[in-house]
């Protein structure tokens, strides 16, 4: 069945199309596909009021909402992570702000409809500033009674659940132990609970494929699942359709069957009386540029192989696969038209041995991982903090400790990040704030890496990593040059006068030593990772000499030029500070918004700089009578604060594999104002 | 090991034409016309700090003499190496050069050899750094085929940590940290190399300054990974480990000197193929002339190679030395360097980048 490219009309079956790049994202007009057909709204204001009514359809009503949560549940296979990304493109190209959580097992298919199998996507898209992917949502999808049962106590009285009939059998019910079946003993009495025989209307859509099995039918539900919340969310499908086309190109049967399901979803939204209502949230306000919808590691790639561009050098990428870092060395991989090489090593020691292999030689060397490699590369950190040369390392954190929660968020390698080697080893340690700030920060890494020679560890996590919003793309040329200079000549001269090269010759503003690459004649010179005296880089076992240099080396890292840590505090009137580091940046902003809104005065602050820490940090801290660390660890950071800064901190802490619900924060922040 | 009466005389498999590979070094940059370098141009101003006797010392004389004849311009030459007493070497010639962590060399020079193929690297390790701990990076480097020449330095002991046992180190040898002997079974170097595919395999000794410098010449001409044995001697925690195989008349009765296109003999014995042992080595009166090995380094399947390293015998009755394997294939370096350029057909510009930021999907909003 071919389809419009405009997607299915609605509003009385007019096929005009929208007119996207005019009118997308413009803040006083409602744009979209169905908008540019009902005459009605498209001259609407905008409005932040929830449940306006304000267009008539055929059989539903077009309600227009502030903002939605949604969380699309099933099992690990039933394909959920790709329905929620489709969904959250949709929703990108119709200018809403947005926010997502991919939760997923570490198995890649436990036993189909088992609880430990279940796997969501949650999203969040407004028409203004969104902060979080949400608390609870307001729509839950649940393709199977696992995933109703999961997913059940996270969802608010009054929200709206979609559930898949199909699955509710005897069997499957069993499996998870419900005794009786959720849909039918009353369970559900306080939802808005709708009912769809998703599994058999799907095959029957699909009547005609004869080519596929009753298998193969039945995985397009999915895209039938997409297609009904495409309609009620009045989100436009041409994205998702070319998606497809691309995804299933030599396969035009699964294809077809795929095209097929997405819009007999929507078609189902659209016949059937089940639903009163669709919906529609209007674009946000968001300063004017062009945008994109972005994760944390398609970010983070894409800044190294920018910073490389600007700083003239090839990136090399030395990297062992690991959760929830590997999507950075498959887009890296993917990229190699950019100048960028990538060695999928041995181990994590052999992608970070590599990575420093490729700085010696003067290129831009980066290594990625999770926790459990960034114990692996330590040795090696330390090498390349003896060696003075620059080295990016990002470590994606997860749960831990030891393989812990390979596929759940935390923020607990930052000690090891800043601590986790032998000897006085001092490194630079920058955390991104959101998804879209790893682009920023990624840069940053680089500025820093090659401007002090130093390794640079980044801290991401899971949330951020696989997390995604709408981001502004920035202009290259607009970007910072990070242009780097290799020595060309010697900079010394022996007793004789003959001239030399001194490796470890600094210089006075940096303390940073020459990049000197080889390949460059009378340059050469050796680096090892036994301590040397200083300047001529000789092996050196003298005690002064090695005292020197451990501070030496640690004054190199103090003396990296950070921006000061900025207060957000409207009012300007706060005794309370919130400070945080990486990805609570959300939450805690929202936590903050939140208790704002009750008249809370509240002072926000989020370092993206651990090592060094912004020059002002002991005096911004020691400006509030109270100061609230939130952390998705034991209090890290807060027990750094307090040992640097002697400044008393109440450390609030959450290890549960998940970002910090917002509501969570807010009443940390009242509880903190109340004493 | 078959002992298929096929197997001894040819070559199996479409081997490279010899001469037609490119070389080693044929990527790195040559001094020009007229110009050429000493020995002293390969000496830093580094004192020498072994001990007394040490047969390092020896080995770094061989590669002072032997890196000038290359004709390379000295600053595309780089040695990395790892942990150890031979892991030292880097400090005391005047190339560029990095002393790294204990195993690890041979994935740092990886990634050096990858990114810059203008460069010759040159790999330097001991028994227990590329064996014990970089054992991993060791075959994996080999596996890949990277443009390196690896020297190992095996003197069956741990040297620098003050004399405990290695994984080369004999079954019974009595060290520091063995006092009743050791009972680990030890690796046999040129066996794991052949077992890890590498390309070019060889063994030799410290002393035998002419057999060091051509078969290191050979390896620098081989463009791939080499690995290359040598037997060094140290006088410290592990003396006169090789001695039988440095006086002249023990060393006759023992080393089998492998040469490409001839048989393998030792004194009046021939190796011939055994259906049992694999290779043997019997008197000639009593070998079948259809069973003799004749050495093919270049054949493509390492078998025969193998089989032949495999004569090794822990009390050095017989030991084969020389180049086991020498067969070019795709290195891993190249390939990945032809991947990249390949892909990228133009420079990259500040559009490219633009456009790549901007992705599939991108939407604009207006003022
Ligand atoms: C991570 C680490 N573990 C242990 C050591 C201690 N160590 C230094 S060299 C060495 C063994 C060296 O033996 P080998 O590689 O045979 O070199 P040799 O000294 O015999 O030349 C050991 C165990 C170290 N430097 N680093
Ligand atoms: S301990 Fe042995 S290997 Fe090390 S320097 Fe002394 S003699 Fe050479
Ligand atoms: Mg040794």
């Amino acid at each position: 069945m071919p389809l419009s490219p405009a997607g299915i009309p609605r509003c009385g079956g007019s096929g005009r199309t929208a007119d996207h790049d005019g009118t997308r994202g413009a803040p006083s007009h409602v744009v979209g596909i169905s908008h540019s057909v009902c005459t009605a709204r498209s001259t609407m204001e905008r409005t932040h009021e929830n449940d306006e009514d304000i267009a008539s359809m055929s059989t539903t009503t077009v309600k227009r909402l502030d903002r939605v949560i949604i969380r699309f549940a099933g099992d690990s296979g039933d394909g959920m992570q790709l329905t929620g990304d489709r969904f959250t493109s949709q929703t990108a190209l119709l200018g809403n702000d947005l926010s997502t959580l991919p939760n997923f097992p570490a198995e890649i298919r436990a036993p189909q409809g088992t609880l430990p199998g279940v796997s969501s996507f949650q999203l969040h898209f407004a028409d203004h500033a969104v902060l979080t992917p949400g608390d609870a949502p307001d729509v839950l999808v649940a393709m199977n009674p696992a995933a109703l049962m999961a997913n059940l106590p996270d969802l608010p009285r009054g929200a709206t659940l979609i559930v898949n009939t199909d699955e509710f059998t005897k069997r499957n019910l069993a499996k998870v132990g419900y005794p009786t079946n959720p849909l039918e003993d009353g369970t559900l009495e306080s939802y808005d609970v709708h009912p769809v025989a998703l599994t058999s209307i799907t095959v029957e859509a699909l009547t005609g494929f004869e080519g596929l099995t009753r298998k193969e039918k039945e995985r397009a539900k999915n895209m039938f699942a997409l297609g009904l919340l495409s309609w009620l969310y009045t989100r436009p499908m041409e994205g998702t359709e070319l998606f497809l086309k691309a995804k299933f190109a030599g396969q035009p049967e699964i294809l077809a069957a795929n095209l097929t399901a997405l819009r007999a979803g929507y078609n189902y939204g659209e016949t059937t009386e089940d639903f009163a209502n669709a919906y529609e949230v209007a674009p946000a306000a968001m300063p004017a540029g062009t945008y994109r919808n972005i994760t944390g590691n398609v970010a983070l790639a894409l800044g190294l192989v920018t910073a490389a561009h600007k700083a003239g050098l090839r990136l090399f990428l030395g990297s062992y696969p690991i959760t929830p870092a590997s999507d950075i060395l498959h887009t890296l991989s993917g990229l190699k038209r950019y100048g960028v090489t990538t060695m999928q090593a041995e181990d994590e020691i052999a992608g970070v041995g590599a990575a420093l292999g490729a700085s010696f030689g003067g290129a831009l060397g980066v290594t990625t991982t999770s926790g459990p490699g960034l114990a692996l590369k330590a040795e090696t950190i330390g090498l390349a903090v003896s060696l003075e040369l620059p080295l990016v390392v990002c470590d994606i954190q997860r749960g831990g400790p030891s393989t812990g929660l390979p596929t759940k968020t935390e923020q607990a390698d930052l000690l090891q990040a800043l601590f986790g080697r032998n000897g006085e080893s001092p490194v630079a340690v920058l955390a991104p704030a959101t998804p879209g700030d790893c682009f920023d920060i990624a840069l940053e890494a680089v500025r820093i890496a090659t401007t002090y020679r130093t390794p640079v560890i980044v801290l991401s996590d899971g949330y951020l990593a696989n997390g995604s919003e709408p981001w502004q793309v920035p202009r290259t040329a607009d970007l910072p040059d990070l242009r780097v200079e290799f020595a060309t000549e010697p900079n010394g001269a022996n007793a004789d006068g003959t001239p030399v090269f001194h490796p470890y010759l600094r210089d006075p503003e940096t303390l940073a030593r020459q990049w000197a690459v080889p390949g460059t004649p009378g340059l050469e010179h050796r680096v090892g990772g036994i301590e040397k005296a200083d300047v001529t880089g000789n092996i050196s076992y003298d005690p002064d000499n090695h005292d020197h240099m451990v501070r030496l080396r640690q004054a190199k890292i103090d003396g990296i030029r950070v921006p000061d840590l900025q207060v957000e505090d409207p009012t300007g009137g706060a005794r309370l500070l919130v400070l945080g580091w990486g990805s609570t940046y959300g939450p805690i902003a929202a936590g903050v918004r939140l208790a704002r809104a009750l008249g809370t005065k509240v002072a926000q602050a989020h370092l993206h700089h651990l090592a060094p820490l912004p020059a002002n940090t002991g005096d911004v801290l020691r400006a509030y009578d109270h100061v609230i660390v939130p952390e998705m660890n034991l209090g890290q950071l807060a027990m750094l604060l307090r040992a640097r800064f002697l400044v008393d901190i109440q450390s609030h802490t959450a290890v549960r594999g998940l970002p910090f619900p917002a509501t969570e924060l807010a009443d940390v922040i009242a509880r903190a104002v109340k004493e | 090991m078959t002992t298929d009466e096929t197997v001894q005389t040819t070559p199996v498999g479409p081997g490279p034409t010899p001469g037609s590979a490119e070389s080693g070094t044929a990527r790195v940059p040559r001094l020009a016309e007229g110009e050429s370098l000493g020995k002293k141009d390969f000496t830093s101003d580094q004192e020498v700090r072994w001990c007394p006797g040490c047969g390092d010392y020896v080995i770094l004389a061989a590669i002072q003499g032997l890196l000038p004849q290359l004709g390379l311009k000295r600053e595309n030459i780089v040695f990395i190496s790892g942990i150890g007493c031979s892991s030292r070497f880097p400090y005391y010639l005047d190339t560029y050069g990095m002393h790294s962590i204990h195993g690890r060399a041979p994935a740092i020079a990886t990634g050096l050899a990858t990114s810059r193929e203008d460069l010759s690297v040159w790999v330097i390790t001991g028994d227990g750094d590329s064996l014990s701990i970089g054992g991993n990076h060791l075959i994996h480097a080999m596996r890949r085929n990277v443009n390196l020449k690896i020297l190992l330095f095996n003197n069956e002991i741990y040297g620098l940590t003050k004399g405990q046992y290695s994984p080369t180190s004999r079954v019974g040898q009595v060290t520091k940290s063995t006092p009743l002997g050791s009972v680990d079974q030890p690796f046999n170097p040129v066996s794991l190399a052949l077992g890890a595919d590498a390309g070019f395999v060889a063994r030799t000794l410290d002393n035998d300054r002419k057999h060091l410098t051509s078969v290191l010449q050979a390896a620098a001409d081989h463009r791939g990974s080499a690995l290359i044995e040598i037997y060094q001697n140290c006088p410290i925690f592990n003396d006169g480990a090789f001695e039988v195989l440095k006086d002249r008349t023990s060393a006759q009765a023992r080393i089998i000197h492998l040469e490409a296109g001839q048989e393998v003999t030792l004194g009046d014995q021939v190796a011939i193929w055994d259906e049992v042992s694999g290779i043997r080595l019997v008197p000639r009166e009593q070998a079948d002339p259809a069973r003799i090995v004749v050495h093919h380094p270049e054949a493509a399947d390492p078998s025969t190679a193998y089989a032949l390293s495999r004569l090794d015998t822990p009390d050095m009755t017989h030991v084969p030395m020389g180049i086991f394997r020498n067969v070019t294939r795709r290195t891993y370096d190249d390939a990945v360097r032809e991947q990249v350029a390949a892909a990228q057909t133009a420079p990259v510009t500040d559009a490219d980048i633009d456009a790549l930021l901007a992705g599939q999907d991108p939407w604009t909003v207006s003022a």
